[in-house]
C-alpha cells in the first residue's frame, strides 16, 4: 500500500502495520479516488467500501490475484478498476457502476448484470455475462465457453475469439464476437441476436443465419465505438438469430433436441 | 373370466395409444400418483408406562422454528415448523400468491418465490420471503435479492430432479412473459444446470457472491431433488449451505412429462431419514437445518418428518388444496358459491382427481393467468382457508409431540416411531412394528 495514501473516502479505515489499507489516494501522482489493497484489506471489507461509494467516485483494487466476487452487487455509478487478474463473478449482480478488469477474469464475470460496464482488459472464462439483464460486459480478449448464455437484454461484447455454445438460451440482448465463433453458437436462442465478425464452426440447435439489414450494421458501429473494436467491419458481420423452431415442444422435433 | 395382463393392463394400452395417434407423451401437474412407501407407512409411539405425556390443550409445547443459524446474521425465525415451498408466479395466478403470502405471514412462517422472480405483491403480503435462484434466472436481479429474508439455491425438485421445468404457452401471458424475458405465448423451457456454475466448488463460490450482495445478512438454502440424498446433501453443505431442503419424489409441479414425475428420485420418507443421517455424519445435526418437502398433507405427517431428523416441512400442493385446488365450487363476481364441475369436465377430469395445472384453465383460479378465471379465486377468503390449515396441522403436530412427552416439537425422534412395513422401516430405519428388526442395520 503506497504511504500517500491517508484519510477514508467511506469512513472505514482499516489501519496496518503499513499504514491504512483503505483509504483516499491525496498526492499528485496518485489517481484520485479510493483505493484498496487485497493484500491486507479482506474482501468483505473491500466490497462495503465499494458499496458505499456514491455516484461519480472511483476506485481501485490492488493485488487482487484472481480473487473471487471482486466489486459484486454495486448500485452507484462509480467508476472501480481491478488491477490484476479477477476470479469468479467479478462485477456480478451489478447496476450503474463502471468495473474494469486490467487482466483476464474467470467465470461469470459480469454475471446478472442489470446496467453498468464490466470492461476485461483480457481474456476470460466460461459464462460470460450470464443471464445479464442489462448493461455492457466487454472483453477485449477472448472468451471460453458458454458466453451469453441465457442472456436476459444485456449486451456482451467480445474482441476476440468465442468458445463453444455462445448465446445458449439466450433470451433478449445482443452479443458481438470480433473474432471467430466455436460450435454450437446460439444454441437453442429466443430473441437474443448474434453478431459475428470472423468465422462460425457450427450454429446451434435453432439457430440460423439472416440477413444484415441497416439497423443491424448501426447497432453494431455503436458497439464498435464504445468498445473501441476497431479491427470489426460493422458492415462485415454475420447475424445469427432463432429460427423460433423450437418455441413450442413436440416430439416430431425430437431428431434437434 | 380375462387374467389381468400386469404387464400391459388397460391404462398402459390407452396411454400407448394415445401417443401412438398424437405422437405426444403425457405433461401434467402436481406429483406422483403411485403408491409410494411414505409416513403413513409409520406409526408415533405415544407416552404409556414407559414415557410420560404432557397435558394437551394444556401444557405448553413449543413450535417455534429458527433455520439458517450456520453463516447469516439474521436467520429466519418462525412460529410454526410448516412453511410454503416455492410456486411460481407464472404457474400460480397473483391472487394465489398473495393468498400464501397472506397467510404464512398470519400463521408466523415463511413462503417462497418461484421460477419467474419476485412480484410486489409476494413481497407486500409475505413478513418472511424466500427468494429462489433458480437455474433460468428468469426474473432474478440484485434489487429483489436484497429484499430476500432468504435465499433458495435451487438445483432441483422432488417432481422433476435433474429436469428444468416448463411452462405451457398458454400461461406464458404478459405480464409472465415480460418478468421472464419471454416472447408471450411460447412454450417456456426453464433450464435444467445453472448457468454460471456446474459442481460445488463453484456453487460455493457462488454463494459467497450471494451472501456479498445481501451483506452477508440472510440464509442461503439449497434445495435439492431427492436423489442420491447422502451425497447431495453433503456437497450441498460443503458449497455452503445454512438450510438444506429435500423435496421428495411426492412434490408437486406446475407441468412436468409424466415420465419425470412417476419415475425418478426417491420418496419423501427414505430422503428425509438419508438426509438428517448426512448431516449427522458431518456432525452438524442443528447446525445446518433441514427442510423436507414432497407429499405433506397432515400434522401427523410433519411430526413424522421431524421425528425422522427434519427441521421444518414445506408444503406446496397441499397449500394449493388447502385455498380450493380441486374444490367443486370457487367464488363468483359478486361473491356467490359457483358451481364449476363443467370447467373441470371440460378438461377431461373432475374435482378431486384434477392435475391439469399445466393447461391454464384451473377452474377454481389458483393455477391460471386467465383474467376471468383468476378472478374466481378471492386471495383474502383464500389466505383464511390456508391459514386455518396451517394451524390445524400445528395443533396436531404439538398434540402428537405432548403425546410423546415432549415439550417441543423439535425434540420429536426416530425412536418416537415405528413402520408397517418392511420397505418403510427400511427407508426410515426404524423397527417394523411389534419387532425391534430394523431392516438392513439390525438382524
Ligand atoms: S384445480 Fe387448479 S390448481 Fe388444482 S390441480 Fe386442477 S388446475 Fe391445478
Amino acid at each position: 500500500m503506497d504511504a500517500t495514501v491517508t484519510g477514508a473516502a467511506t469512513g472505514t479505515a482499516v489501519g496496518t502495520a503499513t499504514g491504512p489499507a483503505i483509504g483516499t489516494a491525496t498526492g499528485a501522482e496518485q489517481p484520485p479516488g479510493l483505493r484498496l489493497d487485497l493484500a491486507e484489506v479482506p474482501l468483505r471489507e473491500a466490497n462495503d467500501a465499494l458499496r458505499a461509494l456514491p455516484d461519480g467516485a472511483r476506485a481501485e483494487l490492488l493485488n487482487p490475484a484472481g480473487r473471487h466476487n471482486l466489486a459484486v452487487g454495486l448500485t452507484t455509478a462509480c467508476e472501480v478498476t481491478i488491477a490484476g487478474p479477477a476470479g469468479y463473478y467479478c462485477g456480478g449482480l451489478g447496476e450503474r457502476a463502471s468495473i474494469t478488469v486490467d487482466g483476464p477474469a474467470g467465470w461469470g464475470v459480469g454475471e446478472n448484470l442489470m446496467s453498468g460496464t464490466v470492461r476485461v482488459r483480457g481474456d476470460a472464462s466460461q459464462s460470460v455475462a450470464a443471464s445479464a439483464h442489462g448493461g455492457l460486459v466487454v472483453v477485449e480478449g477472448q472468451v471460453s465457453l458458454r458466453a451469453g448464455i441465457s442472456l436476459k437484454g444485456g449486451t456482451l461484447a467480445v474482441g476476440g475469439d468465442a468458445g463453444a455454445f455462445c448465446g445458449f438460451m439466450a433470451q433478449a440482448g445482443t452479443i458481438l464476437i470480433g473474432g471467430n465463433a466455436g460450435d454450437g453458437l446460439g444454441d437453442s436462442l429466443y430473441e437474443a441476436v448474434i453478431y459475428v465478425a470472423g468465422t462460425v464452426r457450427s450454429l446451434g440447435t435453432d439457430a440460423r443465419v439472416e440477413d444484415l439489414a441497416d439497423e443491424d450494421v448501426e447497432r453494431v458501429k455503436q458497439l464498435v465505438e464504445v468498445c473501441g473494436f476497431d479491427h470489426i467491419d460493422p458492415g462485415n458481420v454475420t447475424r445469427i438469430a432463432s429460427a423460433r423452431q423450437l418455441y413450442h415442444f413436440a416430439t416430431h422435433n425430437h431428431d434437434a433436441y | 373370466m380375462y387374467e389381468t395382463n400386469h404387464t400391459f393392463p388397460p391404462g398402459v394400452i390407452a396411454d400407448i395409444q394415445e401417443r401412438a395417434s398424437e405422437g405426444r407423451y403425457v405433461i401434467r401437474g402436481m406429483g406422483a400418483r403411485r403408491r409410494v412407501p411414505m409416513f403413513d407407512d409409520l406409526l408415533l409411539l405415544t407416552a404409556s408406562a414407559s414415557r410420560y405425556p404432557l397435558e394437551g390443550y394444556r401444557e405448553r409445547c413449543e413450535t417455534g422454528t429458527v433455520l439458517g443459524t450456520r453463516n447469516a446474521s439474521e436467520p429466519v425465525v418462525l412460529e410454526i415448523p410448516i412453511t410454503i415451498a416455492g410456486m411460481s408466479f407464472g404457474a400460480l395466478s397473483a391472487g394465489a400468491k398473495e393468498a400464501l403470502g397472506r397467510a404464512a405471514s398470519e400463521v408466523g412462517t415463511s413462503t417462497t418465490t418461484g421460477d419467474g422472480g419476485m412480484t410486489p405483491e409476494e413481497r407486500n403480503s409475505s413478513e418472511t420471503l424466500v427468494y429462489q435462484c433458480l437455474p433460468s434466472r428468469y426474473g432474478f436481479n440484485p434489487a429483489d435479492l436484497r429484499k430476500a429474508d432468504a435465499v433458495e439455491v435451487v438445483l432441483g425438485q422432488g417432481a422433476k430432479p435433474g429436469g428444468g421445468g416448463m411452462l405451457l404457452g398458454q400461461k406464458v401471458g404478459s405480464r409472465v412473459a415480460s418478468l421472464r424475458t419471454l416472447p408471450e405465448g411460447i412454450d417456456q423451457r426453464s433450464a435444467s444446470r445453472h448457468p454460471d456454475w456446474t459442481g460445488p466448488d463453484d456453487l460455493r463460490i457462488k454463494i459467497e457472491e450471494i451472501r456479498e450482495v445481501t451483506g452477508h445478512r440472510v440464509p442461503v438454502y439449497i434445495k435439492i431433488g431427492a436423489t442420491r440424498v447422502d451425497h447431495d446433501v453433503k456437497l450441498a453443505v460443503a458449497a455452503g449451505a445454512d438450510v438444506v431442503v429435500v423435496d421428495g419424489m411426492q412434490g408437486g409441479t406446475a407441468a412436468t412429462q409424466e415420465a419425470f414425475i412417476e419415475h425418478t428420485g426417491v420418496p419423501t420418507l427414505a430422503a428425509v431419514r438419508q438426509a438428517s443421517d448426512a448431516l449427522a455424519d458431518l456432525g452438524l445435526t442443528g447446525e445446518v437445518q433441514l427442510v423436507v418437502s414432497g407429499g405433506i398433507r397432515s400434522g401427523a405427517d410433519v411430526a413424522k418428518a421431524l421425528a425422522l431428523g427434519a427441521d421444518a416441512v414445506s408444503l406446496g400442493v397441499a397449500s394449493l388444496i388447502a385455498m380450493g385446488c380441486n374444490s367443486p365450487t370457487a367464488t363468483g363476481p359478486d361473491g356467490e358459491v359457483l358451481d364449476v364441475a363443467d370447467d373441470y369436465r371440460r378438461m377431461g377430469t373432475r374435482p378431486g382427481d384434477c392435475h391439469h395445472c399445466h393447461t391454464g384453465l384451473c377452474p377454481v383460479g389458483i393455477a391460471t393467468q386467465e383474467a376471468d378465471l383468476e378472478a374466481r379465486l378471492d386471495p383474502g377468503a383464500a389466505a383464511t382457508r390456508i391459514a386455518n390449515y396451517l394451524r390445524s396441522m400445528a395443533m396436531e403436530v404439538t398434540m402428537l409431540a405432548r403425546a410423546c412427552g415432549k415439550s417441543d416439537v423439535h425434540r420429536l425422534e426416530p425412536e418416537d416411531l415405528v413402520a408397517l412395513t418392511i420397505e418403510a422401516a427400511a427407508m426410515a430405519r426404524v423397527p417394523l412394528a411389534g419387532t425391534s428388526w430394523i431392516p438392513g442395520t439390525t438382524r
